[in-house]
């Protein structure tokens, strides 16, 4: 009795502060396919970039990291000579302001701070909506500045409202992928700033298993130490 | 007391065991914590190569560039400031540049992948001061026998054009001259190696 | 050559009293020999501490204490640095295991009553210990200049300027400016890498230096030093070193195993020790949905919101820490173990931690109105416990103390009370699942494995 009387109250908070925003899909998120991490950067070059840098991100670890030959690099920077400084955006702030009315940020930890589900259904979630300056609105992030950049493989989607709010998002127009289509493709571009975000976690995860490893073994040593000891403590 | 016996026996076993391994752990943490003191990404990028147009360069006249925070030197050489290199060589400490540094495939008279082209740092080998360029021939301040090369002017040693040291300075070796390459005739890649055909 | 390390001690030894030293804290400091888990985790702080010093001085090599470049310096040592990752990861892990260390630490001290007398001394110092490294950590937060860290500073600082009159000015001189700035950030670091690192290390060894002056207390609370033999050693004691420095080793090698996997495998740990929107830069000029401190400062931050009035929650706040330095004198019971205590102090010790723990939590989620009832209630727990100590200690009924320490310790299965109860109930649903008894045939097919072999054997 107790116990559930705890977890109640545990959960209360939480339940009753679910928003009424879109509930957030889960992406498969993988950053240690490279594939998808490469169709991920084709994407966020192509689209992304023009208005969000990664100012974090350098030219030369992405290239190492995606394992991409000096070909397959200038096909995806055609402007750079070589692999020096960082994935920047060329959008000046001051332009962004003029624009959209807010600076575009930079995404580079992007994925840390907003949660790869949030960043994944937020692309998803753009509705057509003629109040707004570039006529559509976010299901997730209402009157977000941002045009919806993805808006020709999607397709248009609209709103269906059902006592005032939003009930579920449906397509009108097609776009040129399908659902699943488009959602491996959002699932890639996910992944990619997931990827920049902490460039450093495949290593970190490689390497924690042989230091858990070896300090599972110290463990059992020093178990068997301190027993060896403790025996003439009587 | 027998068992008393074997169990310091294991004792010292496991203890020994504990401290190889503790050791061991010890020197792995330290890896990291070692390897943080090498230079990072960003220095690394800072220190990648450059390149240098040398299309404008005039016969005789020398550039300067950094790189790595070192003065890199690029002289066009004249056939005269050719000539000289091989009437000074008994005068050289290490004509050869067997004991200097410089790309294999600048371990020649000119020190150089092209005759006329001299790449090299300029930095004297003695005390890392930048020796200057000195062209003219007999200058009065460097004697009637100087045919033009560098000098030094914190503790006078003296290199002949193609960064070779006199004897008798304080220098021990030649100039060092930086791996680089020709993209074009006219561009250099200072920082890499010229790529065997 | 084999009496070399031994001739060099004695060198040592003429100029500085190092054998003194080494059996005075170590080889001849006798520690009650029935210490249990819970007095592990003074030496895990020591070791937390020489983890912070370490990894700290790492990452100041390549931070830079500077409100334009800060957030940039610590992405580059993420990225850029070899390992600085793991060097950063070790030092967020390390602020957090610090506090679930410390914390566990002084519940200790609540349960077997260390802070009586002779002891208060040692309390009081650790309590300053606990004060300093709130400050230390506070401070420390601020460093990455993200969102949580900027709002987060300028909250807690705003506080100070409750305080009628001086208030202002005081919040003022904190900041060096009149809102949080690159002036802050640069005093804060000063203050994070070298002051109160310093006045930890005093702190802590003035700690040690006084606790082995009146010895350790023991899970039963009963004085060691009643009965010795005669030599003047307590019979219930076991010389520190090896005993416990072979025991500490196991304890710190399996909390090192448990720091590596957050390290490794959940460095934000859900959220927890790095936050979400502290992956953002400091803006001054938007403040994020929901600023929440760090979990370690949740309850009291709990607290503070209890009260509907900005001094009044300030005081309370305040208030929260440093009543914790008087204990040793409103606990009025003269037995120290819970052990041997009365229902009524078992009783307030547990509301007392479930109403930490509770504020914690409330603390962390935005203040929901049934949330806030809440933390009011567990705020006066909170405070009850300490305010009607003196009288419901005083009219506790205790048990009687046993002569000597009760060894060997009892074992699990014959322990009695409400805990050991569900702590049996608990392990006996997990053994009941076919994934733990997979666990335990593969460690029996194991320890088999290792019998067969010669080398391992040994280890068995």
């Amino acid at each position: 009795m107790m116990r559930y009387a705890l977890i109640l109250f545990f959960l209360w908070p939480v339940l009753s502060w679910a928003e009424l925003s879109a509930p957030l899909e889960q992406p498969k998120i993988n950053p240690g396919d490279t594939a998808s991490l490469r169709r991920g950067a084709k994407l966020y070059v192509d689209r992304c970039l023009g208005c969000h840098g990664l100012k974090h991100l350098r030219y030369l670890r992405l290239k190492q990291d995606l394992s991409l030959s000096d070909e397959e690099f200038k096909t995806l920077f055609p402007w750079l000579d070589r692999p020096t400084g960082a994935l920047t955006s060329n959008l000046r702030d001051e332009d962004a302001q003029a624009w959209f009315g807010v600076p575009a940020p930079d995404l580079s930890e992007r994925a840390k701070a907003l949660g790869t589900d949030w960043l994944y259904t937020y692309l998803k979630s753009f509705y057509a909506d003629d109040s707004r300056p570039f006529g559509v609105n976010n299901w997730v992030s209402k009157d977000v500045a941002m045009p919806n950049v993805l808006w020709d493989l999607q397709g248009k989607q609209k709103a269906v409202i059902n006592k005032g709010q939003i009930e579920r998002l449906e397509i009108v127009e097609a776009g040129s992928l399908s659902p699943q289509e488009f959602d491996r493709t959002v699932t890639d571009l996910v992944n990619f700033l997931a990827y920049a975000a902490e460039p450093t976690q495949l290593e970190r995860r490689r390497l924690g298993k042989y230091v858990i490893g070896f300090l599972l073994v110290l463990t059992f040593v020093a178990y068997r130490l301190k027993k060896a000891y403790w025996k003439d403590i009587h | 007391m027998h068992e008393t016996d074997i169990d310091l026996d294991k004792r010292r076993f496991l203890t020994q065991t504990a401290a190889v391994l503790g050791t061991a752990g010890v020197a792995f943490a330290a890896v990291p914590f070692i390897s943080y003191l090498k230079p990072n990404a960003g220095t690394l990028e800072a220190a990648s190569p450059i390149e240098v147009d040398i299309a404008k360069l005039e016969p005789g006249q020398m550039i300067r560039v950094e790189w790595r925070s070192q003065p890199i030197w690029l002289l066009k050489r004249t056939e005269q400031m050719l000539a000289t290199l091989e009437k000074l060589e008994p005068l050289l400490r290490d004509p050869h540049s067997d004991d200097s540094i410089q790309p294999e495939n600048c371990k020649n008279r000119y020190r150089s992948i092209k005759p006329e082209i001299f790449v090299a740092v300029g930095i004297c080998t003695h005390l890392g001061c930048s020796p200057s360029y000195r062209p003219e021939v007999a200058p009065p301040d460097l004697g009637k026998r100087w045919l033009g090369g560098f000098f030094c002017p914190c503790h006078g040693s003296r290199f002949d054009l193609a960064g070779r040291v006199y004897k008798k300075v304080p220098a021990p070796t030649n100039l060092v001259v930086p791996p680089y390459r020709y993209l074009t005739d006219t561009r250099l890649v200072i920082g890499e190696e010229q790529e065997e055909a | 050559m084999r009496n070399c390390p031994n001739k060099l001690i004695a060198w040592i030894d003429e100029r500085f009293p190092l054998l003194k030293v080494w059996n005075e804290h170590l080889a001849q400091y006798y520690a009650p020999k029935n210490f249990n888990v819970w007095y592990l985790f003074g030496s895990l702080a020591l070791l937390v501490l020489v983890n912070q010093i370490l990894t700290g001085i790492w990452l100041t090599m390549n931070y830079k204490p500077d409100a334009r470049l800060a957030f940039d310096s610590v992405e580059a040592i993420m990225r850029d640095v070899n390992f600085g990752w793991l060097i950063r990861y070790m030092h967020s892990t390390g602020a957090s295991m610090f506090f679930v260390v410390i914390y566990l630490h002084m519940f200790r001290g609540l349960l077997y009553g260390s802070y009586k007398k002779p002891r208060e001394l040692v309390w009081i110092l650790g309590m300053s210990l606990f004060l300093a490294l709130i400050a230390e950590a506070f401070m420390g937060y601020l460093l990455p200049w993200g969102q949580m860290s900027y709002w987060g500073a300028n909250v807690i600082i705003s506080l100070f300027s409750a305080i009628p009159g001086i208030g202002e000015g005081l919040a003022t001189w904190i900041r060096g400016d009149f809102v949080v700035s690159d002036v802050t950030l640069n005093r804060f670091f000063a203050l994070h890498v070298i002051a109160i690192p310093l006045l930890l290390v005093v702190l802590v060894f003035l700690h040690i230096v006084a606790l082995h002056k009146v010895g350790s207390n023991n899970p039963d609370g009963i004085e060691i030093k009643q009965h010795k033999d005669t030599n003047g050693i307590p019979l219930d004691g076991i010389p520190f070193h090896p005993y416990y420095t072979v025991k500490d080793l196991f304890g710190a090698c399996v909390f090192l195993t448990v720091c590596a996997w957050i390290v490794f495998y959940a460095p934000e740990m859900g959220g927890l020790f790095l936050e979400p929107p502290n992956f953002i830069p400091a803006d001054p000029l938007k403040t994020p949905e929901h600023i929440k401190p760090v979990w370690y400062f949740t309850p009291f931050f709990s607290i503070l919101r209890a009260i509907p009035n900005k001094l009044g929650g300030v005081v309370a706040m305040f208030a929260a820490i440093f009543v914790l330095f008087f204990l040793p004198w409103l606990d009025r019971c003269p037995v120290r173990s819970i052990r041997y205590r009365g229902r009524s102090y078992k009783i307030a010790l547990s509301l007392f931690a479930l109403s930490f723990v509770s504020l914690g939590y409330l603390g962390s989620i935005p203040p929901t109105p049934i949330a806030a009832r809440f933390a009011v209630v567990f705020t006066l727990i909170y405070f009850g416990f300490f305010l009607l100590m003196p009288i419901y200690t005083r009219l506790e009924t205790t048990c009687p103390l046993p002569e000597r320490v009760v060894w060997p310790p009892t074992p699990f299965l014959q322990r009695t009370g409400w805990h050991w109860d569900q702590a049996r109930t608990t392990i006996a649903y997990f053994q009941t699942k076919p994934y733990c008894q997979k666990i335990a045939t593969s460690w029996q097919q194991l320890q088999e494995a290792m019998r067969e072999n010669k080398l391992l054997r040994k280890f068995l």
